[in-house]
């Protein structure tokens, strides 16, 4: 896979350098202590994840107009990798509660609630598309869902934080002004490196499902030599698993 | 605009004959306030508990219909005859929309009157309460008939509709409730932020009906 | 050159990684009559479908009517007559609901004519007495005849026929016959077991083969007895 290598190596660097400057570099918060900086890691997951369902929104447009499979592909692997993130958005996030105020869960911060309704979505994309047995209309149902839920997301965060802000005043007021300098630093080398991962990590199992596209092909052509070939197909006739 | 109409009135004709969704809906609606009655252990609801009860059931009860949906279609082979002939294919959409709306104004229309009779002190909210349900009803048919859409083709769709259409209509909760609290209220009903409501639940609709028109023909082909 | 009513080169289709029509091609000039056999499971009703614009080919090129699909759909729409496997009847609406709201869908203006072809067709197939029953109470006979009032109401110019005379004794198949009948305007082709009957109808042969590849084509004439029961004879891969 071209580029592959390159681009684990830069993510690596960027995690690297991330790490080390949240540990050394960033300033330790007066109030919430040490456990603060899990805020590199936790808004970081939840921006790039967030971008990743967009993403898949965008490849399943192209996907709907031009019917290649190739964008489904891409679509699906996008999805699928930030909803891992997504767990490890609310994993960290919890865990940010915990040590801030003593619970394991906080309704009044809007963004960590959008998050689990996103992410309550985004958890029906794999029994919808597992519950469509046709190929074809199981790679345009995902699309379409994709779609929709592309659009439901910024809908979801305005409704959300309408809610919350009528009623608490936002708690966790770290992300949007008021970060001083050697915490903007620390947070756009974290966002670089969370979204070189995702980037790396994508590309790595849309690398793997061609690979074993690629594998049930020659097994079928091996298997019935006989029959007449039809025009190459796609990697994702066989491999959006 | 044809298609629409005759598509509309053949659902309409269907129902009234075979009366097999809106009846249920209105039997389950009721049976859910029992049950929060004594699930809440509160003989009188208001503001916050009072909307969230009715719109709650109310969303629920409408899974029972969206189900449904396009059951007849794709088991009595309408879906062909539909796409064979010249129409477009968001006329079917915006039919079964349309029918979700109708079979939703119908049972809130009978099953309001019975929220009030069991739950509140006054009926002066029922009036502002209907026009917040009728935006809600909207935004709830344009996800609800395009997720059917996509269920209807599937294995466990009875199951598939609800997973998928709750966690899209979370905004349209939290939008319809923020305006029907208010309107709750014990004192009576205020109006103070039930505009920004209003407005958000108008940009979920308008949203999911573009979505709707921009993605169903997709859904139709094969 | 009058543009042909069907016109397959290689057409090919295939679902979930089982391939069901294998490298098909075939004309029908227009006016003409298509007769399509094969064994079960040879892709004739997929076939069939195909040229209704239902489903998208996998591969190769298909027209109907001269639009191409499937980009051109759209424009063979309202022009074609199909008559499935299923009656395609909604259960709760009666006989003569049903063929309104076809008629609805296919545009036929004014609502009165529509109603005089509604009317026209039911007595043809005898079905006039029972334009008020619901279309559950009808047996699978009277639910074909209602069938294929519903495909040709429209007038189509294309006409596609899925065992039209399943369920049909000889008498109702007497009836439906003249209005599927192949004519100036109007091309056919029609899905068949009753290989005997198809071949002793003349017009053109299309047999397919187990798996969907074509055994034979043109002229029906060309395929013997013999011939067609060693299609079906043949066992499947």
């Amino acid at each position: 896979m071209r580029g592959l290598r390159t681009l684990s190596i830069a993510t690596v660097a960027a995690i690297v350098a991330g790490v080390a400057l949240v540990f050394f570099y960033a300033p330790l918060d007066a109030d919430q202590g040490f456990i603060q900086k899990i805020f590199y890691l936790h808004v970081p997951l939840g921006i790039v994840a967030l971008a990743g369902f967009m993403v898949a929104a965008v490849h399943a447009i192209r996907h709907l107009r031009s019917g290649d499979p190739i964008h489904d592909a891409r679509s699906y692997v996008s999805i699928h990798i930030s909803v891992i993130f997504g767990v490890a958005v609310l994993a960290t996030g919890s865990i940010w509660a915990r040590a801030s105020w003593g619970k394991w869960w906080v309704w009044d911060e809007p963004t960590l609630v959008s998050f689990l309704i996103v992410f309550l979505l985004y958890a029906t994309y794999y029994p919808l598309r597992y519950a469509i047995e046709d190929r074809d209309r199981q790679a345009r149902y995902a699309s379409v869902f994709a779609i929709m839920a592309g659009a439901f997301v910024p809908l979801n965060f305005l409704a959300v934080r309408l809610a919350e802000s009528l009623l608490h005043p936002r708690v966790f007021a770290t992300a949007e002004g008021g970060m001083p300098g050697p915490m903007w630093l620390t947070f756009l080398v974290s966002l670089a490196g969370i979204a070189l991962l995702w980037l790396t990590l994508v590309r790595f199992e849309l690398a793997a499902k061609d690979a074993s596209a690629q594998l049930a092909r020659l097994r079928r052509a091996l298997e019935a030599p006989a029959r007449a070939a039809p025009a190459r197909r796609d990697l994702a006739r066989s491999g959006a698993r | 605009m044809r298609a629409f109409s005759a598509i509309l009135a053949k659902d309409l004709r269907v129902e009234l004959r075979t009366l097999q969704s809106v009846p249920g809906m209105v039997l389950f609606a009721v049976t859910t306030f029992v049950l929060f009655r004594f699930g809440l252990d509160r003989t009188s609801l208001e503001g916050d508990l009072a909307a969230g009860v009715l719109l709650a059931t109310v969303l629920f009860a409408a899974i029972l219909a969206v189900n449904r949906l396009f059951v007849a279609e794709r088991d009595q082979g309408g879906l062909d005859a539909i796409r064979l002939a010249p129409v477009d294919a968001t006329s079917l959409l915006a039919a079964k929309a349309t029918a979700l709306v109708v079979y939703l104004l119908v049972l809130e229309a009978v099953t309001l009157p019975v929220f009030a009779v069991f739950f509140l002190d006054s009926w002066a909210a029922l009036p502002p309460l209907m026009l917040v349900l009728v935006l809600a009803d909207v935004g709830l048919a344009a996800t609800g008939a395009l997720i059917s859409s996509l269920a209807t083709g599937s294995r466990a769709r009875d199951l598939l509709v609800p997973l998928v259409l709750l966690p899209l209509l979370v905004p349209l909760m939290i939008a319809a409730a923020g305006a029907a609290e208010p309107l709750l209220a014990a004192g009576g009903p205020e109006y103070g932020r039930v505009a920004s409501w209003l407005a958000v639940l108008g940009l979920y609709d308008v949203v999911f009906l573009l979505v709707g028109y921009g993605v169903f023909d997709f859904v139709l082909e094969d | 050159m009058d543009v042909p009513a069907v016109r397959l080169v290689g057409l090919w289709r295939e679902f979930a990684d089982r391939v069901v029509l294998q490298d098909v091609s075939v004309a029908l000039p227009p006016g003409e009559s298509l007769v399509v056999l094969g064994p079960n499971g040879a892709g004739k009703t997929t076939l069939l479908r195909i040229l209704a614009t239902l489903l998208r080919p996998s591969g190769g090129e298909a027209s109907v009517l001269g639009c191409r699909l499937p980009r051109e759909a759209w424009r063979a729409r309202g022009r074609i007559g199909y008559v499935a496997h299923e009656p395609l009847l909604y259960r709760d609406l009666t006989v003569a609901e049903n063929l309104r709201f076809h008629a609805r869908l296919h545009g036929l203006q004014p609502a009165e004519a529509a109603e005089a072809r509604i009317a026209e067709l039911l007595e043809r197939v005898g079905m006039a007495p029972r334009a008020g029953e619901l279309a559950r109470n009808l047996s699978a006979g009277m639910a074909q005849r209602v069938a294929v009032c519903r495909a040709v109401l429209h007038e189509p110019e294309l006409l596609l026929l899925d065992e039209p005379h399943a369920h049909l004794d000889p008498e109702a198949g007497g009836l439906v016959e003249p209005l599927i009948a192949p004519g100036v305007a109007r091309s056919r082709v029609t899905v068949t077991h009753d290989f005997r009957a198809g071949l002793a109808g003349g017009g053109r042969v299309l047999a397919l083969g187990h798996g969907g590849s074509v055994a034979y084509e043109g002229p029906a004439e060309g395929l013997s007895t013999a011939d067609a029961e060693a299609i079906y004879r043949e066992t499947p891969r």
